[in-house]
């Protein structure tokens, strides 16, 4: 019965009322509620892309060789052993006759057994099959919306691809081998035929860059790595990549991974500045509470009780503030489905995952506890005694080991889930020392804030002096509301800084040193006839055409390459084909920073020219060998230099640059890259296209404005979860304005009394709220530049651009929002009638 | 039954260090009713909270019911006070957020006294609140609020009971009936009394009568 006593007290102090805890419980809602959200949404994509593996992947294998397709004797033996359906996917032009419109399309060709798993979604009834069949002596074709509207096309109508005539007969709503994503974006949108018809186009010719799909539905007495391992002994150079239903989407999995981890660490920014505030409000609260501790140690509390009694209401609030972000977490997923749509076609699946939740709540604990330690502490040290003089003054806590212990453990705790949660320790320590330091820095600023008003606090101007004393009084929440807003803001700042980098990036510096258009599957004999009409077609600026060819790197120093450890950010190198070229002179402006280039006349064995960037990812260096499937045939050359290679430039540049040699005579195409002013574009396109029914024509710009569509998708996400931190921070300045409340008003009475306008006092609040709002947010902008700097200098190994008018933009923007609460949350002190006040004081 | 040995006390103020208690001798027997005059900051309240092992005194002993207080430790002093002391204060003191019935109980719930709300009711019954026991602080007025206060005070049957002022914020005949109560439920359970009070007659219904002027006692005499 006794050990029940601390619960009775508690409920019974409960149920007098929990006002101080509204924000303490608010920001842990938020906080948890942030985390749960992130982690739950990405384990639902995860747990989607699990539950549609198969379908995103065409099979329980998939096999993919560029240029070719895979010879008799390995089909032979995969239908002997597994259905298998083979699916061709290339780039190519579809013009419409009619309207004499054209454009770039994703050109998907399929045989009868596609799909293996899953199913179109058609804007018509019926067989694909019958969509796509000869009939009346012209093929079916399906094709997505974007293609209708760009060639003015409805369905029915008539198009031409390469050499041949396609009805269309439906819209492509969805098809289920497919994630979307920028890969999707930049290929175009996409068109469907009959694999039957491929050949009528001509477009297939040596060299055309053509990817041909292999998806492989296995009996059911097959295990997958069973039939993956015999596969491969059997044909151990075939040069295709092979991926399985467990690894249907490696590229999306990372870009998710890292996505929520960025989001998550956000998020737990927001929840470190909620813990500010709610540790504010537990001392509000506790403070509140001090006359009935007194009380209670005077009739004969002990310490326990009282420690154990408070405890339990921080433990109970803290358990329904947790529980309530759960519930919000959980019901995240559903809530932005559809926001992600427009990124990821693949479905969420929607449920409750305990993974992403625990960790969640275990950050909502430790922060909770993090933050109450000392001012339970604190309160738990009221003398009794004090209740005999009627005032209960705050007290010094001296060094309490336990408290200080718990404290620091909850907060090395803190940090060792945040690094230990995260997919990239790196990244996850760098924002966590970053945060630390910002924590410091804005402490410490804020009690610079305190100490400069107290210095220049004897000014002459009343209505000032009373502006700065209000700063530095007993009792001032100016640390606090420097530290919480200067935090969220400091984040907010960074994410825009990051974000308008980008975005110019993509908008601005990348299209003026971009070409206007890259042709590509130009054929040799083309080569000629192809820059004479665009040439003569209208003035440009430059020409650029190198021969290009696809091959995938299966050794790198004899090591397969599934086997070689890669650097995060240059896994894509070995992850699947590569365009690659050939050439007897360094490319255009190339840097090599090491080795030197052969000689022209060079036609030993290969050598070849790779990416520094590249090599250092994967570990290799001037001299080591690495082996190229070309066309399925295996090619080791010796690497002669490392070249520097600026990727964001949009030049044509390629990881490896060959040596002359075996690889010249390989059936191969030219890519040609032009530059020309944009009013020329469609005139140029259109010759070439209209002449050569085999090239395509992928316009930069089109690209860009695309992924820049993409980016602001993705930057809204990211821009949403920097709004919590500054509703967190939003929160700690409420509450630090709620706890000053009383004394505002007591303040605002008394000068009035003393003869004070209402335009005095509001002019004296507006000072103070305009000084600690401005300096503040011009921490923040200093310290949230130099964060995004960080990000896109380090991290992103990207230009920086200043960019000074989005930062004024948001500091001059912040500023106002600043005072502007402050001024709401304090309007009740100067409508307050001082007779009212007085008369009850 | 208290015994005051050459008390001194010094706090640390904001105008620095202030001697409070200037070496205080006092001893009071069991069942004696004792009331403490003085002026403001004279030491009085100071003094109580030194026999309440509330305020540690900087030098001297403070012996209360034959135990040394110096030698307990708080919790140790808190447990004491359960059992030998009920305090009334000026401004009652009670937790607003409990009944009545709740805050008398709760020094019963203290001692793991199964009982607790029984004997609550009685002793809210023994001062008249039988009525109002699930009332809250805040719903009754302020001598029915200091009457649970002695009910809570005496609840336990205390040896020693301090009160600081316990009519200083009722009105006379509120008081009145407040101080007949107090020196009624002395006698019934033979307390010590210790009573500070400005009111003169409220001084001399106790049997001895002492004098506090900074520090010190001046006075002292029977009343």
């Amino acid at each position: 019965m006794k050990s029940m006593l601390p619960i009775r007290i508690a409920w019974r102090d409960l149920r007098g009322g929990y006002k101080n805890f509204k924000i303490f419980f608010a920001c842990l809602v938020l906080g948890v509620g942030t985390i749960a959200g992130i982690g739950s949404t990405s384990s639902s994509i995860f747990a989607g892309l699990e539950a549609e593996s198969r379908n995103l992947l065409g099979g329980d294998i998939a096999l993919r060789v560029a240029h070719r397709p895979i010879n008799s004797v390995q089909y032979n033996w995969i239908k002997d052993r597994a259905e298998i359906s083979r699916v061709t996917s290339m780039r190519s032009m579809v013009h419409n006759k009619n309207t004499k419109k054209r454009t770039l399309i994703n050109l998907k060709s399929v045989d009868s057994y596609y799909p293996l798993f899953g199913s179109l979604s058609l804007n018509r009834n019926g067989r694909l099959k019958d969509f796509l069949k000869r009939k009346d002596g012209i093929w079916g074709a399906i094709a997505e919306q974007p293609i209708l509207e760009r060639l003015k096309a409805k369905i029915g109508d008539i198009v031409r691809i390469g050499n041949a005539f396609y009805r269309l007969n439906a819209v492509l709503v969805s098809e289920p081998d497919s994630i979307g994503g920028i890969r999707a974006i930049t290929r175009g949108p996409r068109l469907m035929i009959s694999a039957k018809s491929l050949n009528s186009t001509g477009l297939i010719q040596p060299g055309t860059q053509i990817s041909y799909h292999y998806r492989l539905r296995l009996p059911k007495n097959y295990s997958l790595k069973e039939f993956k391992n015999a596969l491969s002994k059997e044909f151990p150079n075939a040069g295709w990549r092979m991926r399985d239903r467990n690894t249907a989407a490696p590229s999306t999995e990372q870009f998710i991974n890292y996505t929520a981890q960025f989001l998550t660490l956000v998020g737990l920014t927001a929840l470190l500045i909620g813990g500010v505030g709610a540790g504010n409000a537990i001392r509000g609260y506790l403070d509140g509470k001090m006359r009935i501790i007194a009380t209670l140690k005077c009739i004969g509390a002990g310490k326990r009780l009282i420690f154990m009694t408070w405890l339990l209401e921080i433990a109970i609030m803290t358990l329904g503030a947790i529980t309530i972000g759960l519930i919000l977490g959980c019901a995240a997923p559903a809530l932005i489905s559809k926001g992600l749509s427009g990124l990821l076609t693949v479905p969420l699946k929607l449920g409750i995952y305990p993974g992403p939740l625990l960790i969640a709540a275990t950050y909502g604990i430790l922060v909770a506890v993090l933050f109450s330690m000392l001012p339970l502490a604190r309160a738990c040290s009221v003398k009794p005694g004090n209740l005999f003089r009627d005032h209960i003054i705050p007290i010094k806590v001296g060094f309490n080991l336990p408290i200080y212990c718990v404290t620091i453990l909850s907060l090395i705790a803190l940090v060792l889930l945040a690094i230990f949660t995260s997919h990239d320790i790196k990244i996850a320590s760098g924002f966590i020392a970053g945060t630390a330091a910002a924590f410091l820095l804005f402490f410490g600023a804020g009690h610079i804030i305190i100490k400069f008003s107290r210095i220049v606090g004897t000014v002459k101007n009343a209505r000032l002096r009373l502006a700065l004393a209000n700063l530095n009084r007993p009792g001032s929440q100016t640390a606090n509301i420097v530290l919480s807003m200067g935090l969220g803001l400091t984040v907010l700042i960074a994410v825009v800084v990051v974000e308008s980098n980008i975005k110019r990036q993509i908008t601005e510096t990348m299209p003026s040193t971009a070409p206007g258009f890259y042709f590509i599957d130009i054929q040799p004999h083309q080569i000629s006839a192809f820059k004479q009409i665009v040439q003569q077609t209208r003035p440009i600026k430059k020409i650029i055409e190198v021969p290009m060819l696809r091959g995938r790197i299966t050794h790198v120093k004899g090591v397969p390459a599934s086997k070689v450890k890669s650097a995060s950010n240059t896994a894509w190198v070995l992850r699947s084909d590569r365009g690659l070229t050939w050439n007897r002179h360094p490319p255009e402006g190339a840097k090599i920073i090491d080795g030197s280039w052969w000689n022209q006349d060079y036609e030993g064995p290969p050598l070849v020219s790779f990416d520094a960037g590249a090599a250092k990812g994967i570990g290799v260096g001037i001299g080591d060998k690495i082996t190229v499937n070309i066309l399925g045939r295996p090619i080791t050359a010796t690497i002669a230099n490392l070249r520097a290679v600026d990727w964001k430039s949009l030049k044509v540049n390629f990881v490896m640059v060959f040596s002359p040699g075996v690889i010249t005579n390989a059936p191969q195409t030219h890519i040609a890259a032009i530059h020309l002013d944009p009013k020329y574009e469609n005139a140029v396109e259109n010759a070439v296209t209209e002449k050569f029914s085999n090239i395509s024509a992928v316009r930069v710009r089109y690209v860009l404005a695309a992924v820049s569509s993409l980016m602001d998708r993705i930057a809204g996400a990211i821009q949403i979860t920097a709004l919590v931190t500054i509703l967190a921070g939003t929160m700690v300045l409420a509450g630090a304005i709620a706890a000053g409340q009383q004394r505002r008003i007591i303040d605002s009475v008394v000068l009035k009394v003393l003869g004070a306008r209402k335009r005095d006092i509001v002019l004296t609040m507006l000072i103070e709220f305009i000084f600690i709002a401005f300096l503040t947010v011009l921490i923040a902008a200093v310290l949230g530049t130099l964060a995004g700097w960080a990000v896109i200098s380090t991290i992103m190994k990207a230009e920086w651009i200043p960019i000074f008018d989005v930062v004024l933009l948001t500091t001059f923007g912040a500023t106002i929002f600043m005072v502007s609460i402050s001024v709401l949350g304090t309007w009740r002190a100067l409508t307050q009638k001082p007779a009212a006040i007085l008369r009850n004081e | 039954m208290i015994t005051l040995n050459d008390i001194h006390l010094k706090l640390e103020g904001p105008a620095g260090r202030v001697k409070v208690l200037r070496g205080i001798n006092l001893s009071i027997a069991e069942g004696e009713t004792v009331s403490v005059v003085g002026p403001s900051g004279s030491g009085k309240t100071t003094m109580l909270m030194v026999i309440a092992g509330l305020e540690r005194a900087t030098s001297g002993t403070a012996n209360v019911n034959n135990i040394d207080l110096d030698s307990l430790t708080e919790d140790q002093l808190a447990l004491f006070r359960r059992e030998t002391m009920g305090i009334v204060f000026q401004n009652f003191h009670l937790i607003p957020t409990m009944s009545a019935l709740e805050n008398v109980a709760i020094p019963f719930e203290f001692s793991g006294v199964d009982d607790a709300f029984e004997r609550a009711l009685q002793g809210l019954e023994s001062v008249g609140l039988g009525h109002r026991i699930h009332h809250y602080p805040g719903q009754l007025s302020g001598g029915e609020q200091q009457r649970v206060a002695l009910a809570r005070a005496f609840s336990t049957n205390p040896r020693i009971l301090l009160a600081d002022e316990p009519t200083g914020n009722l009105d006379q005949d509120t008081s009145d009936a407040i101080i007949d109560l107090l020196f009624s439920l002395t006698d019934q359970h033979n307390t010590t009394l210790l009573l500070i009070s400005h009111d003169a007659a409220i001084g001399r219904r106790c049997q001895r009568e002492i004098r506090i002027i900074d520090g010190r006692i001046s006075d002292e005499g029977n009343s």
